[in-house]
This record gives structure tokens, C-alpha cells and sequence, in this order.
């Protein structure tokens, strides 16, 4: 086995190696490792990458389903309506968001991504009764126009925040942390610094962006409770105020923001998405959305609050099983940034000219040194399927009503996969799924999940040990 | 609306009377229909969010001590507060102008971008952080890491700066009369040129300060080297 230049390991030859030629392969200090620390050392820098976490932790495939039998009844499974209709901040606002779906879309800002996106992320959630979000860098016309429900950030940068964005926002969203990198701020690398980013981020064009890691006008909850109350005064009391965390103390954070005045609480697990951060961060900081939804009901059952603080969660939601997963496990409903991207064509071969004609991408990905499937090159902004950049031509690998279209594809499927579960079930309501339904199929995700081991009554750390 | 107009044009507000909910709303939705362009705010007693969000050319004269988020996302208002004021007083202020005769506390002018704050006494920590294009002149000194990741816009310290004055600064200029603690990262002190000199005057004279003269301040401003990220700047960053 050899390592390349940059430090990726060959494994075409890893192969019985130990066999061959003697010796055994240190576990702590595995050829991974080994190419990882002379990376650092030829480049005296670490490495910024986006995407989310990609090492293995308990999620929701660990989990699965005990569908109706001879003790639970189901619905007709092609006939008999489930509703999936969901209501979220209720408990202040005058105008809560009504969606047809328990599925949104995260909060992914204009700079990270083009105009083009975040034009058809607005039309496709639209076209299926869901909302958006705007992200770091504030809000564009596009997305305003395209998107029937917009939620709104409020972010430590606040790049862009301005009083008339927020009096047209249907909600807006106080962003504590991501789970992609809990307690730290964002960088956008100056190439993807246009003038128009620039320009709405009220920095010159082509510098490096950071985005604070704390808010410039509140620190402690006490002080959020008064923020929250200022954004309330500012809208007149109209729309719901999301509070967003990035999944570590999740049972403090939730009760805190519940605390503050939160109608909305978001949770975002340690395989949450980013267009940048430190590769040490995404993957060593947070805990796993299965654990985190966990908490974040116990909060909220143990405020008495269910019903009354809508809980969404996100990070590594990807089907409509992690959707229906997440329900039974205290979520109101879920938002999803990566998968999104995905089938927007985000690690495709190709990209579509003027939505119809397959091109083949290979060339940009060799350039950025990678391949269809691996790619996490966000930062680069040259994107080689026209995503996450802000260059003129690369953004129109993306035509906005093409990516609308597949955008309303992806989340029918995953609406109907729900549904499908649910009814199973024996559910008429996709929020009526419950803990009660799901089993674990591993010890780690029984615990983290508070469900039993399939096959089995034990709950670990619950009943017995 | 239980207030009483005392003329066409002025209103007197009493917040003992009735809370800063109904005194908002009423700023953004009733000023108009009334035809009152002043409006003065009786026994704030240190509430929160006095007149936020506005949006519109109206005085209002806060007769007293305010709380936080005082002229907070201010539009083209004037506000003026006859006393001191809590965190965060006109954060995000867009333009307009908020005056607080006394001092504040954390965060004035947060993340402003645009209009003009003037604090007639001090201001505690991080006064100007990430400002966007709002001026501040303070009449008094300024607290630790004061303007820090500050964008765009003027800082006029008339008295000293604490801790760490312009960490992270990005095109933002801060002048200071008196001493300076400690600059943060990246912020230096350079000379001051003929074009500081005029926009310094400028900015006095529009808060008022007659007693200052331009030639006492110093500039400091960004030295740049942040703007890119290297390895050289491991804990910068």
C-alpha cells in the first residue's frame, strides 16, 4: 500500500498485506493513521472540508419497526388516508407555519450555495407545502420569491439581518450552533466571496468570511429570553421563533430554549451537514442525532410541553424511515440539508444541461482531487455539478426549475415513505408513531434510543443493565 | 388606545399605564392614522425593548432608564433616552438616530448597519462589536474587545478603550482620544489622514461634542493580515 500525494491511502493494495510481507498492522496506528500524520506534517495546516460527520455512529437504520400483527390493526396501506400534516410554533406566534409535511428544508446559506439552488430549494418545498431557510448571509429575492414558507436565521455573523427581511419571514430561526460543529462559527474561503455575497455580507470581495461563534448582542439564556422577546416586539408578536442547538448537553440546551420563549426548538445531530469547518470538529464534536432526539423529548416531557414546543430534528436525515424514526422518537418533524443536495445532484457523474442533457463531470472532480461519491469540496466553491459555488458558469450546471422538480420528487418519496410506515403501524396521523413501535438492533443504538433490543425486553440502562 | 394625544403632532406614552407591547405596536402601526410625529415615553423604569423595530421619521423621548434592545433595528426614528440604558441598545440599527444621555451597558450598536448611536457617558464591553456600517460616538470610554469583528463604519472613543479594541477587524475604523489598553488581533494604530480628519469632525459635530478636537484622536483600523487564512495564524483563528 502506498499513500498518495495528498495523503489519501491506496487500498487496491492493502490486501492480505500482513501475509505478504510480515508483521502486523498496528490498530492505533493504522496505515490511515499513518498517511493522516505525515498529511499534517507536509502541510502544517488542517484540513476544512464540508458534508458531515462519515465515521460510523448509532443512527436510525439501527433501529426498525414493529408493524401492525395480530395485536395492532393497520390501515390499507395504498387507500386509507394518514395525515402528515404538521403545525409548528403554535405556543406564541399568531401565524404558526401549517406544512403538509413533517419534512423542511435546513437552513443552507446564498454563498455557500448559488442563487440558482436556493431558488429551486424554495420552488421544490413549495411545491410540496413545506418551507426553507435561509442561512448565513442573509436572504435573497430569489428565495423570498420562490418560497411559499421561509424561515429566517438569526445568526452570530448576522451578515445580511435586516428588519425588512424579518417583517417578511413566516418564522425566524436563533441559530445557538449546528451540529456539524457545536459552539463554533463558519468560514466562507474568499473564493467563494463574489461581489454579491460581498456585498450582502457588507465585506470586500474575495477575503476569507468568518462567521462569530457567539451572538454580538446576548450571551447567557437569560439574555436569549430577552432577545427572543425583542424579535417577538419587532414582528409583533406575527410569526414563531425557532431555536436552533447543535446536539451536545441536548437536555440542558432544549430546557433552556424552552425556557427562553422558544415556540420551535431545532436539534441538530453530530452528522449535520456544513459547507466548511475543520475536519476535526465535524467528526469529534457531538453526539449522534439518534441520541439527540432522545434527550431533546425528555426535555420537553420533563417541561410538560409536548404539543405546546414543536421539536425538530435534524443531521443524517435521508429517507422517509429516518423521517418516521425520528416521529417515534419525540420529533414533530425533521429538516434536511445534505440529502437535499444530493438529489439536487450534489456527488452525481453529471450534471443536466438546461435540465435535460447529461454532462460528465469527471474532469472538475479531478481537478478538486476526488470522484463522484467522495466529494466534500464545498469550501472550493468549484463545484464540479454547480451546487455549492458562486462562479457564473459552474452555477449554471444547476437549471433552478429542473432541481425544483427533483427536489418535490425526493420529498413526495420520503412524505409517502412515512406514511407508508405509519399506516403499517396501525397510524392515521404520521405523528401519532411512537417510541412503543420501534426496536433497536444493536446494544448502543437500544441505549441511545431507549428501546428495546429487538427480540428481547431489555432496555439498557433502563431495565436492568 | 388608552394614551392621550396631547396635540396633532406629540403623544405622552405612560409605560406604567400601559406595557412596551402596546407602545411597539403603536409605533409601527399607529403613529400614521394619528398623524404623531413625537411621541414621549413616561416611567420606562429600565423596560426592555423601548421602541423597536421603527420604522418611521418619529421622535420618541424615552423620559427615563432603559432596559435592553432600546432602539433596537431602528429605521430612520430618533430616539432619545433621557438616562442610561441596558445591553444591546440600538443593535442592528439600520439608520436614524438613538441618543442615550447617560451610559450603557454591553453590545451598543451591535451589528448596526447603518444611522448613527451616540452614548453622551460610557459604554461597557464589546460597544461597536460587529458593526456593518453604523457609526458610534462615545462621549466617555469603552470596555474590552470593543469593536471587535467590526465591519464597516466609524468608532469614536472620546475617553480611553479597554482590553483587546478592534479584534478580528475587517474595514471598520475606530478613533480613540485617550489611552488604549490594548489593541486585539490584527488592529493597529495608524496616522491619521486628512480624509479621518474630516469624517471624525463630522461625526463629533453631529453628536454634539464641541469640546473635542479632531487632532487629539487616534485611528486604528484593521493591519489585514487575517483576511486570508494560513497556517500562520493558527490561533487567530
Amino acid at each position: 500500500m502506498t499513500d498518495k500525494p495528498d495523503g489519501e491511502v491506496d487500498h487496491a493494495l492493502q490486501e492480505n498485506d500482513a501475509v505478504t510481507h510480515g508483521g502486523q498492522e498496528s490498530f492505533l496506528y493504522n496505515r490511515d493513521v499513518q498517511a493522516w500524520v505525515r498529511k499534517a506534517a507536509n502541510r502544517g495546516i488542517y484540513d476544512i472540508r464540508g458534508m458531515g460527520a462519515k465515521r460510523k455512529v448509532p443512527h436510525f437504520d439501527d433501529l426498525v419497526f414493529l408493524t401492525a400483527s395480530a395485536s395492532r390493526y393497520p390501515l390499507e396501506g395504498y387507500r386509507e388516508r394518514c395525515e402528515t400534516r404538521t403545525v409548528l410554533g403554535s405556543r406564541n406566534a399568531k401565524r404558526p407555519l401549517e406544512l403538509d409535511t413533517p419534512i423542511t428544508i435546513a437552513g443552507m446559506s446564498f454563498g455557500s450555495l448559488s442563487a440558482n439552488v436556493k431558488e429551486a430549494l424554495g420552488r421544490g418545498a413549495s411545491a410540496v407545502g413545506t418551507s426553507t431557510t435561509t442561512g448565513d448571509g442573509g436572504m435573497t429575492d430569489e428565495e423570498r420569491r420562490s418560497s411559499k414558507m421561509l424561515v429566517y436565521q438569526c445568526l452570530p455573523s448576522r451578515y445580511g439581518f435586516n428588519p425588512d427581511d424579518l417583517r417578511r419571514a413566516d418564522a425566524v430561526e436563533v441559530v445557538i450552533g449546528q451540529g456539524a460543529k457545536p459552539g463554533g462559527g463558519g468560514m466562507l474561503l474568499g473564493q467563494k466571496i463574489s461581489e454579491r455575497v460581498a456585498s450582502m455580507r457588507t465585506l470586500p470581495a474575495g477575503i476569507d468570511q468568518r462567521s462569530a461563534s457567539r451572538h454580538p448582542d446576548w450571551t447567557g439564556p437569560d439574555d436569549l429570553t430577552i432577545k427572543i422577546e425583542e424579535l417577538r416586539e419587532i414582528t409583533d408578536w406575527e410569526i414563531p421563533i425557532y431555536v436552533k442547538i447543535g446536539a451536545t448537553r441536548v437536555e440542558n440546551d432544549v430546557k433552556l430554549a424552552v425556557k427562553a420563549g422558544a415556540d420551535v426548538v431545532v436539534v441538530d445531530g453530530m452528522q449535520g451537514g456544513t459547507a466548511a469547518t475543520q475536519d476535526v470538529y465535524i467528526e469529534h464534536a457531538g453526539i449522534p442525532t439518534l441520541a439527540a432526539v432522545v434527550q431533546a423529548n425528555a426535555a420537553l416531557e420533563e417541561l410538560d410541553v409536548k404539543g405546546e414546543v414543536q421539536l425538530v430534528v435534524s443531521g443524517g436525515i435521508r429517507t422517509g424511515a429516518d423521517v418516521a424514526k425520528a416521529i417515534a422518537l419525540g420529533a414533530d418533524a425533521v429538516s434536511i440539508g445534505q440529502a437535499v443536495l444530493l438529489a439536487l445532484g450534489c456527488n452525481d457523474h453529471v450534471w443536466y444541461k438546461d435540465g435535460k442533457t447529461p454532462v460528465s463531470a469527471a474532469e472538475d472532480y479531478e481537478k478538486l482531487g476526488t470522484r463522484p461519491g467522495l466529494c466534500h469540496h464545498m469550501q472550493t466553491g468549484r463545484c464540479p455539478v454547480g451546487i455549492t459555488t458562486q462562479d457564473p458558469e459552474l452555477e449554471k450546471r444547476v437549471d433552478p426549475e429542473w432541481g425544483a422538480k427533483r427536489l418535490r420528487n425526493y420529498l413526495q418519496v420520503l412524505n409517502m415513505e412515512v406514511a407508508t410506515l405509519a399506516r403499517a403501524c396501525g397510524k392515521s396521523d404520521v405523528h401519532h408513531l411512537e417510541r412503543e413501535d420501534l426496536v433497536a438492533l444493536t446494544i448502543e443504538s437500544a441505549a441511545m434510543a431507549k428501546v428495546p433490543l429487538a427480540g428481547t425486553d431489555w432496555i439498557p440502562g433502563v431495565t436492568g443493565f | 388606545m388608552e394614551q392621550e394625544v396631547r396635540s396633532r403632532k406629540a403623544l405622552e406614552w405612560d409605560l406604567s399605564k400601559s406595557p412596551v407591547r402596546e407602545l411597539n405596536n403603536y409605533l409601527h402601526h399607529g403613529l400614521a392614522q394619528d398623524g404623531v410625529e413625537e411621541v414621549r415615553v413616561l416611567n420606562p423604569d429600565g423596560a426592555h425593548h423601548i421602541a423597536v423595530g421603527l420604522d418611521t421619521p418619529v421622535k420618541v423621548e424615552v423620559m427615563g432608564n432603559a432596559g435592553y434592545y432600546v432602539g433596537g433595528m431602528n429605521k430612520q426614528a430618533e430616539i432619545t433616552v433621557h438616562g442610561s440604558a441596558g445591553w444591546s441598545v440600538a443593535e442592528n440599527i439600520m439608520s436614524g438616530v438613538v441618543r442615550i444621555e447617560g451610559y450603557v451597558s454591553e453590545c451598543a450598536g451591535a451589528s448596526g448597519h447603518g444611522g448613527l448611536l451616540v452614548i453622551e457617558k460610557d459604554a461597557s464591553s464589546r460597544c461597536g462589536i460587529s458593526m456593518k456600517g453604523n457609526d458610534i460616538v462615545v462621549g466617555g470610554d469603552v470596555g474590552h474587545f470593543s469593536a471587535f469583528m467590526a465591519q464597516k463604519g466609524y468608532l469614536v472613543v472620546c475617553g480611553d478603550a479597554g482590553d483587546g479594541l478592534g479584534d478580528s477587524l475587517y474595514e471598520a475604523v475606530i478613533y480613540v482620544r485617550g489611552e488604549i489598553k490594548s489593541l486585539g488581533a490584527d488592529a493597529q494604530e495608524e496616522p491619521m489622514t486628512d480624509e479621518d480628519y474630516v469624517v471624525l469632525a463630522g461625526l463629533l459635530e453631529c453628536a454634539g461634542f464641541d469640546d473635542y478636537r479632531p487632532e487629539e484622536f487616534k485611528r486604528v483600523a484593521s493591519a489585514r493580515k487575517l483576511y486570508h487564512w494560513n497556517s500562520e495564524h493558527d490561533q487567530e483563528y
